[in-house]
């Protein structure tokens, strides 16, 4: 550095007095002025905000501020405020038989955006985005139903579930025919061959002949005397084009040695009935609904 | 001047610093000409008086009167009238619907232009008439420069008022100046706030305005008040406000300088042959005092008496020639007249005028005016042909549309009995004012049932759309087993036709059935 203030010939500005490669000088161009009081207004400002707003990490938390802010409470208060719009129809819903909710244009448009964002959040895992189902998880869209496809059959579905151990679930139980030895390899055979009759895709008709007289003793209980299933006992139909765990012959011959039976949750506990009423009228408006 | 690559030699010739010789003689000290004052002005805003690292210098514009002031009054009053007062007029348009003229009803997703109204996915309308308004920029300035920056401008308009607000409360020129230079006496604080106030409640009328064209207006303004509306209107208000009081009351010409980029496209808008506030130095040159009995012989019209730079409310002096300050208000025109009419010269020293004139008026030559040019013609030409295309589509704007999306998750569904099932979400949009019933039916697979979710029981369902609206429904098309078999693709195309049950009129979407690979 030197002492004195050299002044650029040029332009008449004083210089830093740093050198580079001999003759590059640095004329001494302070910041503006404005520049340095907005730096200093924006560390006021910073202080400020630390305690107006959360900010410093404590052992235990965080300083919450002298307003309380936080994003959660934000973020419920929207909700709210969101339950509030909607407060006209979910009140609506709420004491609405199905029928009605179903049969008013409004309340139909409501349930069913509303059910499909539900769906998507609680069922779609097991049954699919698009309800389309998965081997074990009933597609919901075709005309089938295992425990029933009316209003009031699909609400007491979901809010009770399947053998889900609530009181009221929907419960039944195949015998596990081969795990338990109830019936000898070769009786299941011919049993498979029985079932694959109904539709006629039997592979060896003698043993579907001979099985029928095991599927009158072991299923028409349940299945029915043409396997045509039964809604109240949650049986299915044997003789449609809709197999919940396909309608090959390993597949049935393994539904007939385990026995199957898939849990679905009771949602009365985790969903508010409004919101399962939704749900039923969604899943009824996927084009099966009876 | 015989082409346009000669513009900036010309127009060089009449920038620089004039010569200004004092008179001797008859003259009282700064007087221009017996009875006309010098006026003590500088161009704070002239290109050469504008270092880039100094503070504004504020302009303190004194009132112009003549033709192009009184023009630049109507205009005011007309453009403030029309913004002011449009939200107000109002359309009937039966119980349904808002009954204001001009509503840009974003609530709702609906524009209302008086007999015209604007669904979102119809926006194209409003391309159209930004197109439009873009072109007659274009022509006007191809004719005659700045115009819009002179007269029409929001920023120009605004700014006018609150000069003349400013005036109101201040006085003219020499008064605001003797009130700036002095102390903060009672009377400066008293007329400087009455000033700020009334700026500040144009702002909030502004502001105001604004927001009575997205909301019913009269609903709106008793909201306003009893301080129910809805945030976004206070915080609009609130904006524009603040906006108008700050560019218009504060800003004033800086934001044509610095801001706008107006100023800078318009080298590509105007050429040699558009009209533009001009000095005409071959007649103005060489300038200087004039006293009584003086001849006029070698010497220019101009006194000096810069009254042109006085009135310029954006602080240039005209006679440097064109420049990107000026934003063409006219006022300096009517300022020289008024001084030309006293020293019984002939008027229009500043007039509008063309490069090429004055090139050749310069030059001896007679006056060349081409107001018909291949570009002014093209833009008279485009607006009525884009303002055709538009009204053609509005006339065939149908008031009933139909849009189909197939599901694709599931594609298709399986039926018990081996048939398949596909399904729809179709959407009929009602455009008109009155209920109406539809009915809908497929064309192209005979074979397949139709199911609408919520009308299964009805055979024939009617489906009925609110007036101005839009249902939703969710539709099925199923076709049985053997049926299936007998499609020869898997997508098979097909049309949802919609029925008007009023008078028949039909819309058609297509679309397709799927089935799984066979």
């Amino acid at each position: 550095m030197v002492d004195k203030k050299e002044i650029d010939d040029v332009t008449g500005v004083e210089l830093t007095g740093h050198v580079w490669d001999d003759d590059l000088r640095e004329l001494n161009e302070p910041l503006p002025k404005w520049w340095l009081w907005v730096l200093y207004v924006s560390i006021i400002w910073s202080v400020g905000y630390w305690i107006a707003y959360p900010a410093w990490p404590t052992a235990s938390g965080y300083t919450k501020g002298l307003f309380g802010y936080s994003q959660r409470t934000t973020v419920s208060e929207e909700i709210a405020t969101a339950n509030q719009a909607q407060a006209k129809f979910r009140q609506a819903i709420a004491s609405a038989e199905l029928e009605t909710v179903r049969a008013e244009p409004e309340l139909l448009s409501f349930s069913i955006a509303g059910g499909r964002a539900s769906f998507g959040d609680n069922c779609a895992p097991c049954h699919g985005r698009g309800a389309q189902g998965f081997i074990g998880y009933p597609n919901l869209n075709d005309d089938v139903w295992i425990w029933g496809g009316k209003l009031a059959d699909i609400h007491k579905t979901i809010l009770f579930g399947i053998r889900s151990g609530h009181p009221e679930t929907r419960d039944n139980a195949m015998p596990r025919y081969g795990l338990e030895q109830l019936l000898t390899k070769e009786q299941i055979n011919e049993l498979a061959e029985t079932v694959l009759a109904f539709a006629n895709n039997a592979t060896d008709k003698a043993a579907a002949e001979r099985g029928k007289a095991i599927f009158a003793e072991q299923c028409v209980s349940c299945h029915g005397d043409e396997g045509k299933g039964n809604q109240e006992l949650g049986a299915p139909d044997l003789t449609d084009a809709i197999w919940l765990y396909g309608g090959t012959k390993v597949a049935i011959v393994t539904s007939i040695s385990t026995g199957r039976g898939g849990v679905m949750p009771a949602w009365n506990e985790r969903l508010d009935p409004v919101t399962i009423k939704q749900l039923t009228v969604y899943v009824h408006s996927l084009g099966g609904g009876q | 001047m015989a082409d346009a690559g000669d513009a900036a030699t010309d127009v060089d010739k009449f920038i620089g610093e004039p010569v200004e010789p004092r008179s001797s003689g008859a003259l009282v000290a700064n007087e221009a000409a017996p009875g006309v004052p010098r006026q003590e002005v500088e161009a704070v805003n002239a290109k050469a008086n504008r270092p880039l690292y100094e503070a504004r210098q504020k302009v303190h514009p004194k009132r112009a009167r003549g033709t192009f002031r009184s023009i630049k009054w109507v205009v005011m009053v007309v453009t403030l009238g029309i913004y002011y007062l449009l939200p107000w007029l109002r359309w009937n348009r039966g119980d349904h619907l808002p009954d204001q003229a001009i509503l840009l009803d974003f609530a709702n997703q609906r524009l209302f232009f008086g007999p015209f109204e604007i669904w979102p996915q119809e926006f194209y309308y409003i391309t159209g008439l930004l197109v439009i308004a873009a072109l007659a920029l274009f022509l006007v300035t191809s004719l005659a420069g700045r115009v819009w920056c002179g007269y029409a401008c929001p920023q120009t308009v605004w700014t006018d008022l609150m000069i003349a607000v400013e005036r109101f409360w201040q006085g003219d020129r020499n008064a605001r100046l003797r009130l700036d230079k002095s102390p903060w006496t009672f009377d400066k604080i008293y007329k400087k706030s009455a000033t700020h106030l009334s700026w500040l409640l144009i702002g909030v009328a502004t502001g105001g305005a604004l927001v009575f064209y997205f909301r019913d207006a009269p609903t709106l303004a008793r909201e306003l008040v009893t301080g129910t509306a809805p945030a976004i209107a206070y915080l609009f208000l609130g904006i524009f406000a603040f906006t108008t009081y700050l560019l218009g009351g504060i800003a004033r010409e800086q934001v044509c300088i610095y801001m706008c980029p107006w100023p800078r496209i318009q080298g590509a808008m105007f050429d040699q042959d558009s009209l533009l506030v001009s000095y005409r130095a071959y007649r103005g040159e060489p300038r200087g005092p004039h006293k009584k009995n003086d001849t006029w012989q070698g010497r220019g019209d101009c006194i000096a008496c810069r009254q042109c730079v006085v009135v310029c409310p954006v602080g240039i002096d005209i006679r440097h020639g064109p420049q990107l300050e000026c934003i063409q208000c006219a006022l300096c025109i009517d300022a020289c007249n008024d001084i030309m009419k006293k020293v019984g010269r002939p008027q229009n020293l500043i007039a509008y005028d063309t490069f090429r004139n004055l090139a050749a008026v310069e030059a001896g030559e007679k006056a060349k005016f081409r107001p018909i040019r291949p570009r002014t013609v093209l833009y008279l030409v485009l607006i009525p042909v884009i303002l055709a295309l538009m009204m053609v589509g509005w006339m065939n704007r149908s008031e009933l549309d139909v849009s189909v999306l197939r599901d694709r998750n599931p594609l298709f569904v399986r039926l018990s009995d081996g048939g398949i099932r596909n399904g729809y979400t179709i959407k009929i949009l009602n455009k008109r004012y009155d209920p109406r019933e539809f009915r809908l039916s497929v064309k192209g697979l005979d074979a397949a049932e139709l199911d609408i979710v919520g009308l299964e029981d009805n055979e024939t369902p009617t489906i009925s759309v609110l007036p101005d609206n839009l249902r939703s429904m969710r539709v099925y098309l199923s076709l049985g087993s053997d049926a299936v078999k007998q499609l020869s693709d898997e997508a098979t195309p097909l049309e949802f036709v919609v029925t008007d049950l009023g008078d028949s009129a039909q819309s058609a979407r297509s679309t397709t059935f799927r089935r799984p690979k066979q």
